[in-house]
């Protein structure tokens, strides 16, 4: 833990809400309180914005992966102490909970990136982008948050397979035109699809259902493989469909480990979401975009915005207890590092703050009950996620340096249950030192082992993976295959725990990352949070800023998102 | 802008222009007095500009700046510095005017002028182009400037087709790089440039238009373009003789007026009452510069030097597919001549796209000369009764219409091959009426192009179902897919001896003349004309036909059956004028005279141009049914009628019987009724 350097005491000492934590949804819901006038105390016990959000550089992502993955033991220095009577009120000490496990980290040339230790930007909760359509993107525009961050597009969307063949995602008219390894047939079925599709929009948003096409009430129920099959899909256009552009995790066609399987309707709302995209900014270049210096820029974006409309920040300055009342065990305020006493109305904290059993015991059943959201929840069946990051020297796509691959369940061998996603993202986005990439890669699983292995098997099939000492003398035939692909300079693997977040009246807790490729859910329960915190307050309301129209003659590809 | 919705206006953007129309009358008058008192200062110049910058389509007002260019240019000293700027202004209006609308004529032309000058930087102008394009791709000023500008900088064709290339690849859906394409394509072919041999480029250019129409056949411009190849495809430039009459190897039998017994082989046979028989050259395209000297004659026949060759065109041009002249003969004792044919033996024979007839072409044939007795008779030609049915040997059927083959080209192989590739591909896409139409045509095509006897004809039965088919899905374009079905239908029966045979019949009452017989199918077009050029007798009676097209090249023909069609007028007969053996012409219960409005007409000489009515001898008697009956008058005059049916037209009565006597006085049979004279 980063030793906490003397600080002057916070005034005011009494606030409307206290957040604990600057990852996206802490943030949105700070920007978005602060904004209707709430007063605000915003923390963060890391030295920089952004907690499971950040993009952070090599050195700074490996101590926050392995500071945050081994327990640190219950309260190292003092043994936890009863809850202290003095005042009209007890604390609970608070415990950390690591999120990661499994946390790998390796360096091939370090001289290399020792250099440039401090040009990369690393997401820890990649790979993830933004839909230009996506409900973070409406949020930006409504809060004005959009000010602060600059995006770009993705170039290109592939689907990945055994051969290490990729190929493109025919994702558009324009897409299906250019596609050399569509047939004829498989382009009209795709494109007669995608009409389908938005014929079926367009009736249920305009109301005209005498001339539009539209999907029947029973196909909307029933599964979205099954409707695409109906339709006569070719499986390989069924996979596209599914898990590079709905980006569906689990095998559909496996009723028996597939964790969520699909409804039409759900379908159709993803395409939607990808379809509508693709047209909403016109300099754009497909549906997807990424903010230019990482994923960090968001939260960092609504902080900002935030601490314009009053919202006070500290950053390294963790939480160590909570203050409850002694009467009625309801919840008082929290007690900082710095030993300062800080009052609230409601709290909000991290997903990597709880409380430890140990001090329930002594607690009463009120105390028991306002805490309750903090106690860690044993799940049965708990879902993972294993993420990847690697730097390679060169790109895994010639001529194209920003670009998403997916690998469908199945695609790479027998026994993988989940897609696996890979973003790859160049110096044009300030993560990198040029002539690098980063590549996120992540996919679902009960455990670490079968996550890592699934992430290590794309690993290979993208990058020439270093050879292990002993094994060199027989790859002179290999090395001709392996001659085109990217080299890899640094690499990090770790499984992350999928903890959803959960209202408690006066506390709440927010979710981690979750296992998707955008923001949508992680937004959508900052809103719902948001609405019971404010009683269904409307977000952002006064904010519809006057159109800044600052109309740029020729701009470097830079996307810019406005109304 | 395409595919853009129109939005209401509202009360205060109404408002709002009505305050603008008012400001720009006040311009507009001020402006017009300078235009008039050829002011040009600085204000009144500055004037225009405020003017156009409001309205771009006032084009006196980009005219008035040409004057005032010209103007300021003729003051000062030809300053390389002042006469920059000048212009320079010119440009900068334009392109103000031209972002207030994009569209405006006046403003792209004026920029035009102000660089043919060529006093401006034309660098900068393919990247405003490109701005204007990206508002919209399909903006056909733009296209049309940028040819200009592609033209000044001599920017290579392949330049400008890859840029082509990518406004199609960005959207598909832009018939305006489509038709640049094709416009490029077609010059870097016929120029035979580096990788644009037509066998090798053609097929990838299918292959590119196929990705359109199979992602979104709902799409027009892939089609279009799709329609362009395949003409690429199917047009060999250099004209061919497809036909004559009478045909290489074949023996004729010419005799005197109307009678002939016990010869073996009627439909050879060919009676003429002025001593010549006519030689009929039909081409695969129109044509011009047959003559005596394109075209040389030998035999025996005397007095055939200096043949006048006429083209059968009813638009009075001098191209044509069909070429006739009239050989002379001598009724002699019964004689045997040789008649040796070369067509294109001097160069002159030029298709109407200006591709010489290439390779020269010699046929034969013999022609039989008897003497006979002159038969008077002049009975009356039923076409209910009196046809037995013929019995010909194949053998004697082959003669004639065994067709002088299609040249083989050297690169025929391809085309072939492309068609075929088509075939299979459009076969797929079947279930929109565009793809059976494309599938159709693409069947059509393969057809003309079979040469093997095993596998000719045998997808007539599939196109004649596609049509079926379009007419019954596409009521709108019911008539065009009713034609194409008629003209598969007579292509389908011409392709074969057998087929053509099942409808000749012999005619006992002329001389067991032979009559081909095609009533009661249908028919609303004429087609495969070319292969029928040996018809004398044609029954088309109790078909759909709306006019006479294409028979004007069948000269041998003497009598016609057209009643129960539903032609609509004599205009719609035009073509029967060229027709100078016709006796005998039945149109009877069709509707002429029904409607009042007649389009055809327009494809008739108008009487207003022809002034030389007024001194015939009927049109000087009788000026008033003349100019009533002018279409029927037209026609009639021109013909040698002995027999005509008029009954059961809206035209028909008294007064129209009398008409026709006076314009046809040598008529014997009217409506069934023999004249007395």
């Amino acid at each position: 833990m980063i030793d906490i350097p003397p600080y002057p005491p916070l005034d005011p000492s009494n606030y409307d809400l206290i957040v604990v934590g600057t990852g996206v949804s802490e943030s949105v819901l700070a920007a978005a309180a602060s904004s209707s006038g709430s007063s605000i105390l915003h923390l963060d016990p890391n030295p920089f914005y952004g907690s499971h959000f950040a993009s952070l550089s090599l050195p700074d992502l490996t101590s926050f992966l392995h500071s945050n993955s081994v327990s640190p033991p219950p309260s190292p220095s003092s043994p936890p102490l009863p809850p202290s009577n003095n005042h009209d009120f007890i604390s609970v000490d608070l415990v950390n909970r690591s999120l990661y496990s499994s946390v790998e980290i390796s360096s091939f040339e370090s001289e290399i990136l020792e250099e440039h230790s401090r040009r990369f930007n690393v997401d820890l909760a990649g790979p993830r982008v933004v839909f230009c359509a996506d409900e973070s993107i409406n949020l930006m525009l409504k809060s004005g948050a959009n000010n602060y961050v600059e995006f770009k597009s993705i170039d290109a969307s592939f689907v990945g397979d055994s051969n290490g063949e990729l190929r493109n995602v025919p994702d558009s008219r324009a897409a299906i035109f250019k596609d050399k390894s569509l047939t004829l047939l498989e382009k009209n079925q795709l494109m007669k699809f995608f009409k389908l599709v938005q014929s079926h929009l367009a009736s249920s948003t305009e109301n005209d259902d005498s001339t539009t096409v539209k999907i029947s009430e029973e196909d909307m129920e029933c599964p979205f493989v099954d409707f695409l099959s109906k339709m006569r899909l070719p499986p390989k256009i069924k996979s596209i469909i599914l898990y590079a552009i709905a980006m569906l995790d689990y095998d559909q066609d496996n009723t028996e480990t597939c964790r969520h399987l699909l409804k039409t309707k759900e379908g159709i709302d993803r395409l939607a979401l990808y379809i509508t995209s693709m047209g909403r900014f016109p300099n754009a270049l497909g549906a997807l975009i990424y903010p230019i210096y990482g994923q960090g820029e968001l939260p960092q974006a609504f902080c900002r915005r935030a601490a314009v409309k009053g919202c006070i920040y500290v950053l390294r300055m963790p939480i160590t207890a909570l203050l409850l009342d002694k009467e009625t065990g309801g919840y008082k305020g929290v007690r900082l590092a710095s030993g300062q006493e800080i009052f609230s109305q409601k709290l909000i904290l991290d997903p990597c703050v709880t409380v430890g059993l140990e001090s329930l015991s002594s607690l009463t059943d009120q105390q028991n009950e306002t805490l309750s959201v903090l106690v860690p929840k044993s799940m049965i069946n708990k879902e993972k996620i294993a993420r990847g990051v690697c730097v390679i020297r060169g790109s895994v796509k010639a001529n194209v340096s920003n670009a998403l691959v997916v690998y469908p369940p199945k695609s790479l061998f027998p026994e993988q249950l989940t897609a696996i996603r890979v973003l790859q993202l160049g110096s044009g986005l300030a993560v990198c030192p040029a002539d690098m990439h980063v590549l996120y890669l992540s996919t679902l699983c009960d455990n670490d082992d079968q996550g890592i292995k699934a992430l290590l098997s794309a690993m290979s099939n993208l990058i020439s993976l270093p050879v292990p000492e002993n094994r060199q003398s027989d790859s002179v035939v290999e090395n001709d295959t392996s001659e085109t692909k990217p080299i890899l300079l640094w690499r990090a693997l770790y499984v992350q725990e999928l903890v959803k977040g959960e209202f408690g009246g006066t506390i709440s807790s927010m979710p981690s990352p979750d296992g998707n490729l955008n923001y949508n859910e992680i937004v959508e329960s900052a809103v719902k949070l948001y609405e019971k915190l404010m009683g269904s307050e409307e977000l952002f309301k006064e904010e519809t800023s006057p159109a800044e129209n600052t109309t740029e003659e020729e701009n470097d590809g830079g996307v810019e998102i406005e109304d | 802008m395409h595919g853009r919705p129109r939005k209401a206006s509202k009360p205060e953007e109404e408002a709002a222009s009505a305050a603008k129309a008012v400001k720009l009358r006040s311009l507009q008058s001020q402006f017009m007095k300078n235009h008039h008192d050829k002011i040009y200062t600085e204000e009144a110049i500055e004037l225009s500009t405020k003017l156009l910058e409001i309205n771009p389509e006032a084009y006196t007002a980009w005219n008035y700046r040409k004057l005032a260019v010209e103007d300021c240019l003729s003051r000062i000293d030809s300053d390389p510095n002042l006469v920059n700027s000048i212009f320079d202004e010119e440009l900068r209006v334009v392109e103000s005017a031209l972002r207030q609308n994009f569209k405006s004529y006046g403003a792209w032309h004026h920029r035009k002028w102000v660089l043919s000058k060529g006093h401006s930087s034309i660098a900068h102008e393919l990247k405003l182009l490109d701005k204007f394009q990206r508002l919209d791709s399909r903006n056909f000023h733009a296209w049309n400037y940028r040819r200009f500008v592609v033209e000044l900088t001599k920017r290579s064709e392949q330049d400008e087709l890859q840029y082509t290339d990518d406004m199609i690849n960005n959207n598909f859906s832009n018939y305006s790089a489509w038709h640049n394409r094709s416009v490029l394509l077609s010059s870097l072919l016929a120029q035979n440039a580096d990788g644009f041999m037509p066998n090798e480029r053609i097929p990838d250019e299918y292959d590119l238009v196929h990705s359109a129409i199979f992602t979104d056949p709902d799409d027009q411009s892939g089609w279009f373009y799709h329609l362009w190849l395949l003409d690429q495809t199917l047009n060999v430039e250099t004209p061919l003789l497809t036909s004559s009459w009478p045909s290489h190897g074949s023996t004729i039998i010419l005799s005197g007026a109307g009678c002939l017994n016990g010869s073996s082989s009627k439909f050879t046979t060919f009676c003429s009452e002025s001593g010549s028989f006519p030689l009929i050259l039909y081409f695969d395209q129109a044509v011009g510069g047959v003559s005596s000297s394109t075209v040389t004659i030998d035999s025996e026949l005397k007095g055939n030097e200096d043949l006048v060759w006429e083209p059968i065109s009813y638009k009075n041009s001098q191209v044509s597919c069909v070429w006739v002249t009239h050989l002379k003969y001598v009724s002699t004792d019964l004689c045997e001549y040789k008649v040796k044919i070369r067509v294109g033996n001097s160069p002159g024979i030029v298709s109407s796209r200006g591709h010489n007839f290439r390779a020269p072409y010699e046929f034969v044939f013999t022609a039989h000369v008897h003497d006979t007795v002159k038969d008077s008779q002049e009975g009356i030609v039923s076409w209910t009764d009196g046809f037995d049915i013929w019995d010909a040997k194949s053998k004697d059927l082959n003669s004639l219409i065994t067709l002088d083959q299609l040249q083989a080209e050297i690169d025929f192989k391809w085309r072939q091959e492309a068609i075929d590739s088509e075939v299979e591909c459009f076969g797929i896409l079947s279930d929109s009426k565009i793809g059976k139409l494309t599938l159709a045509r693409l069947l059509m095509a393969r057809e003309a192009m079979v040469s093997d006897d095993a596998v000719k004809g045998v997808r007539y039965e599939e196109i004649l179902q596609l049509y079926n088919d379009l007419m019954a899905l596409d009521s709108s374009h019911y008539q065009y897919y009713k034609d194409e079905h008629s003209v598969a239908f007579l292509h389908k029966m011409t392709s074969s001896s057998e087929s053509l045979s099942r409808h000749l019949f012999r005619y006992r009452g002329m001389n067991n003349l032979v009559c081909l017989r095609l009533n009661n199918l249908s028919l609303s077009r004429i087609a495969s004309v070319e292969k029928l050029l040996f018809v004398q007798m044609l029954d088309l009676s109790h078909n759909e036909l709306h006019s006479t097209e294409g028979l004007e090249a069948m000269q041998l023909l003497s009598c016609l059956n057209l009643s129960h069609n539903r032609i609509r007028s004599f205009s719609a007969l035009d073509s029967l004028r060229h027709v100078k053996q016709l006796k005998v012409l039945d149109v009877s219960h069709n509707h002429i005279g029904k409607h009042s409005v007649d389009t055809t007409r327009y494809l008739c000489s108008s009487p207003l141009s022809n002034s030389e009515w007024s001194q015939d001898d009927v049109g000087r008697q009788n000026p008033g049914l003349v100019t009533k009956y002018w279409d029927a008058y037209f026609v009639l005059r021109d013909l040698n009628l002995k027999q005509l049916d008029i009954a059961g037209n809206e035209i028909s009565g008294n007064e129209f019987s009398s008409f026709v006597l006076q314009v046809v006085p040598k008529l014997v049979w009217l409506d069934g009724q023999k004249l007395g004279n």
